[in-house]
């Protein structure tokens, strides 16, 4: 195994460990600070995608995690005001099952991704960055004026989702299910980077005149690029609304977007467990930092921007060299 | 006659001012090295590029493999067997010799849309890969990063894509170019033996090598082909000598 | 409805645009010369609102508050140019971004840890209060017609400094062949700084001027930001006509949406619902047009066609 692949073995059972760990002695909290870890990990992988493989600085994820989230809650809201969605053409009254909120929300922000998409992948390079954040801020807008569902409030929700066969409201049993689901997009996604679309969105980024030379349509490649990437994202979203029984337009603003990027520089663009490593880290950091000065986003700030100046393969690569597997 | 694979009928193409085509009209038979030659700015890029499908004509129309194409994209031209190469290497430089040549069987076969998979696992996608980059010399170096290979090694690599695609022509856009004289003595090698695969398309400023490969020869002067001939009809024809040399004689 | 309104509206659009203007003016500036997606722009905007309202609480003078949030802001734009966007020109657009998303961070963060978490207040000097009244019986306050007013002045100035000045003519090269420009003997590294200090210096006026209308606060630079963005992606980057268009159809698109939608609804709905769903729509409008541009034009109303 390669000093990445120990590395990142190690990682992932480091975050399975922890809450077990925390489980035993009793301690909740850090069982919910591994879970948000967690949930923000997803996110992040699901950007590595389109930003790692395909080269799309997107600035507007937080778009695909706030659908996500406004998923979750508008669907458990109106079970919990037993007051149905929809009663046509059939009788639909919202929903506590995790299952179909998840299949909601990423259907949905795949939607809002091909359409977001459509639009950006007209242009490149700033004019892409400047789009995304753009249409990120149109749903925050849109999220504080709809006032049906909580406006600038938000919405809380105090039920929690139901699993089959889980008590999701056991800290350990939620966390498991969250850790299981990221552990399935790892490898998912470590599929898709070697699979043939991962090898075509791959050159897309480096040579996409190659791409157009051998006749396959580097656009569409990055379309279907950035719909795969926002629909992980839209679940991380679900899953941190049920993580926190809250949801608000916090989770479409700008910052949003901007720390889902982080958590990917911190760990290292286009690794595999770049966005865990990275997602843990700033985890960490907002406990620790936090606890200890009022101001700790300076110090985020000081160190974001000495890694990106001084250590850009992030720490997966300060950890296990540079350079990529290529097998 | 055989019917040409490769025809343009009266290009034009504009920029401003400029007639960067100014009615060209050439065809490529099957089993030929046809080169187009001209001093700098005569418009060979220009040319190409409309060749391709990068740039629209204003005026004319290009016919491949019988079927009017001016209207088709590069990629739907690329996916009937029209092979490009580029004058500036444009390879995935982080990917491996074997991974750039397998994204060309990718794209001869239209699959990219698979998920999971790897590529490199898929024996259709490996093969026609292999065998492209052996006919190359470059099987030895296939686990070896674009990036790290010589500048040589990449002007084959850049043959060795075009070839994954089974291609019924090929666009060689100064292929010589940057490379030394042995290295340019080898490739001309290679070219020598691809016409009978494809007819070439080949622009290029190395003229030992165009004197070397060509069965047809085309000048390109300010957007007009001025001569068309053997190499000895242009060797000896005046109107080259005079736009090459500015010889009145 | 009445006309009378329908001004008022248009030119409170005015004034927002016009504001915007030296915003996105900067920003596209500095992207057109020197390739840098500048995130960190709205932190110099707080910074000259920031300056203006304490130079104003220690002196009481206004126009000591606009001169205080100039310098600052140009100061301010100067030293991080030299200690950090400097590295990034041949760095990578992500590079940039998350760099510059760092700036903001400490910005903030370093802001709020000097003058606290509550808003500020910069008080509308009494010269420019109250409402005047215009040809038509138009009552509108005459603050909001010296910003329409100094945004215009602002605006001719930098059209003028690019046309005719020696700077401007060193910008413009700089735009078309940074190369050539070396070439010719102009220091490059002393160009930029100037260039990233004089579109800080528009951002920190913005900030100020506007401060005086709404409350000054953390994080107030960054949806004006966005909005920024919003007009360059209209107006077409690195071109300043397109920012100023942009701009203004940006400023009128906002200001307009948000009144008339709702009564235009309320033809067809329930005023409520008209009120609710309007101001829905109205929130999205501006987005929309970016998107009808992007479809029409990709490269803005007056970028270079790609």
């Amino acid at each position: 195994m390669s000093r990445e692949g120990l590395l990142n073995a190690a990682v992932l059972l480091a975050l399975g460990l922890v809450p077990l760990a925390a489980h035993v002695m009793g301690e909740p909290f850090t069982i919910t600070l591994a879970t948000r870890a967690a949930i923000l990990a997803l996110a992040a992988v699901g950007l590595n995608i389109a930003l790692g493989i395909g080269g799309l600085v997107s600035l507007g994820h937080a778009t695909f995690f706030g659908i996500g989230g406004y998923a979750m809650g508008i669907l458990a809201s109106h079970v919990q005001d037993y007051e149905p969605l929809f009663e046509w053409p059939f009788l639909f009254e919202g929903s506590t099952s995790m299952p179909l909120i998840w299949l909601l929300a990423v259907l949905a922000s795949a939607l809002a991704a091909l359409l977001i998409g459509l639009l950006a992948l007209r242009t490149s390079g700033v004019y892409f960055i400047m789009i995304t954040l753009a249409f990120g801020q149109m749903f925050y807008f849109f999220s504080i004026s709809w006032s049906r569902y909580g406006g600038e409030d938000g919405l809380s929700i105090y039920v929690r989702n139901g699993f089959p066969g889980l008590n999701t409201l056991d800290p350990i049993q939620f966390f498991g299910l969250c850790y299981a689901v990221l552990c399935l997009v790892l490898l998912g996604a470590r599929l898709l980077a070697r699979s043939p679309f991962g090898l075509a969105l791959g050159a897309a980024r480096q040579s996409p005149d190659r791409v157009q030379a051998v006749g396959l349509d580097p656009k569409r490649l990055q379309l279907v690029g950035f719909v795969v990437s926002g629909a992980i994202t839209g679940l991380a979203g679900a899953l941190f609304a049920d993580l926190n029984r809250f949801v608000s337009p916090t989770m479409f603003s700008w910052q949003t977007s901007g720390e889902i990027m982080v958590f990917i520089i911190l760990g290292g663009v286009g690794r595999l467990f770049g966005p865990v490593v990275g997602a843990g880290v700033f985890v960490m950091l907002e406990h620790w930092l936090g606890d200890m000065s009022e101001f700790w986003h300076i110090w985020l700030g000081l160190l974001l921007l000495a890694v990106v100046l001084f250590a850009r393969g992030g720490l997966v690569g300060l950890l296990a060299g540079r350079g990529r597997a290529h097998d | 006659m055989t019917e040409p694979v490769l025809q343009t009928r009266g290009l034009v193409k504009s920029f401003g001012a400029l007639r960067a085509s100014d009615g060209i009209t050439l065809d490529l038979r099957p089993g030929e090295i046809h080169a187009v030659i001209g001093p700098n700015g005569a418009g060979k890029s220009t040319l190409i590029k409309q060749l391709s499908g990068n740039i629209a004509p204003d005026e004319g129309t290009v016919h491949f493999l019988g079927r009017d194409v001016t209207a088709l994209s590069t990629m739907a031209r690329a996916r009937m067997g029209l092979a490009r190469t580029f004058q500036v290497s444009a390879l995935a430089m982080e990917d491996t010799v074997l991974q750039n040549a397998v994204l060309g069987a990718l794209g001869a076969m239209s699959s990219p849309y698979r998920f999971f998979r790897p590529a490199l696992k898929r024996a259709e996608l490996r093969g026609r890969a292999t065998a492209a980059l052996e006919r190359m010399g470059l099987a030895g170096h296939a686990a070896t990063v674009v990036s790290e290979l010589s500048h040589g090694q990449r002007r084959q690599l850049e043959v060795a894509v075009a070839l994954t695609l089974q291609p019924r022509a090929f666009l060689m856009d100064e292929p010589m170019a940057g490379l030394g004289g042995e290295g340019s003595k080898q490739l001309t090698g290679i070219l020598d033996r691809l016409r009978a695969e494809a007819p070439i398309l080949l622009i290029e400023h190395d003229m030992d090598a165009v004197f070397a490969l060509a069965d047809r020869i085309s000048v390109l002067v300010y957007g007009r082909i001025i001569a068309t001939g053997t190499v000895e009809e242009i060797r000896r024809s005046p109107e080259v000598r005079d736009a090459y040399l500015g010889d009145a004689s | 409805m009445t006309p009378i309104l329908i001004a008022e509206q248009v030119l409170n659009g005015l004034q927002s645009g016009v504001m915007l203007f030296l915003m996105a003016a900067g920003l596209t500036l500095i992207f057109g010369v020197m390739g840098l997606i500048n995130l960190a722009h709205g932190s110099l905007y707080m910074v000259g609102a920031f300056a203006a309202a304490a130079t104003a609480v220690a002196t009481g003078s206004f126009l000591l508050a606009l001169v205080a949030a100039l310098a600052a802001a140009a100061a301010a734009g100067a030293l991080v140019e030299r200690l950090v966007i400097r590295r990034l020109y041949d760095r990578d657009h992500l590079d940039q971004v998350l760099a510059t998303f760092a700036l903001i961070l400490i910005f903030s963060e370093g802001t709020r840890w000097i003058f606290g978490s509550f808003p500020l207040y910069l008080d509308i000097p009494q010269a420019l209060s109250g409402p005047v009244t215009l040809p038509g019986g138009i009552q509108y306050p005459l603050y909001r017609l010296f910003l329409i007013g100094m945004g215009l002045v602002v605006a001719a100035l930098l059209f003028w400094l690019i046309a005719c000045t020696r700077l401007g003519i060193r910008i413009r090269a700089g735009e078309n062949d940074r190369e050539m420009i070396a070439a010719l003997g102009v220091d490059i590294a002393r160009l930029y700084t100037l260039v990233f200090a004089l579109g800080a210096a528009l951002a920190g006026l913005a900030g100020a001027l506007v401060g005086a209308i709404q409350s000054v606060q953390v994080g107030m630079g960054e949806p004006v930001l966005i909005l920024a963005f919003v007009v360059i992606v209209i107006g077409g980057i690195g071109s300043i006509e397109g920012a100023l268009v942009g701009a203004l159809l940006v400023g009128l698109t906002d200001t307009l949406g948000g009144i008339f939608l709702p009564q235009l609804l309320a033809l067809f709905m329930e005023p409520a619902a008209a009120t609710q769903t309007g101001a829905a729509l109205a929130s999205m409008a501006i987005y929309v047009l970016m998107a009808a541009v992007l479809v029409w034009r990709p490269t803005g109303l007056f970028g270079a066609r790609a």
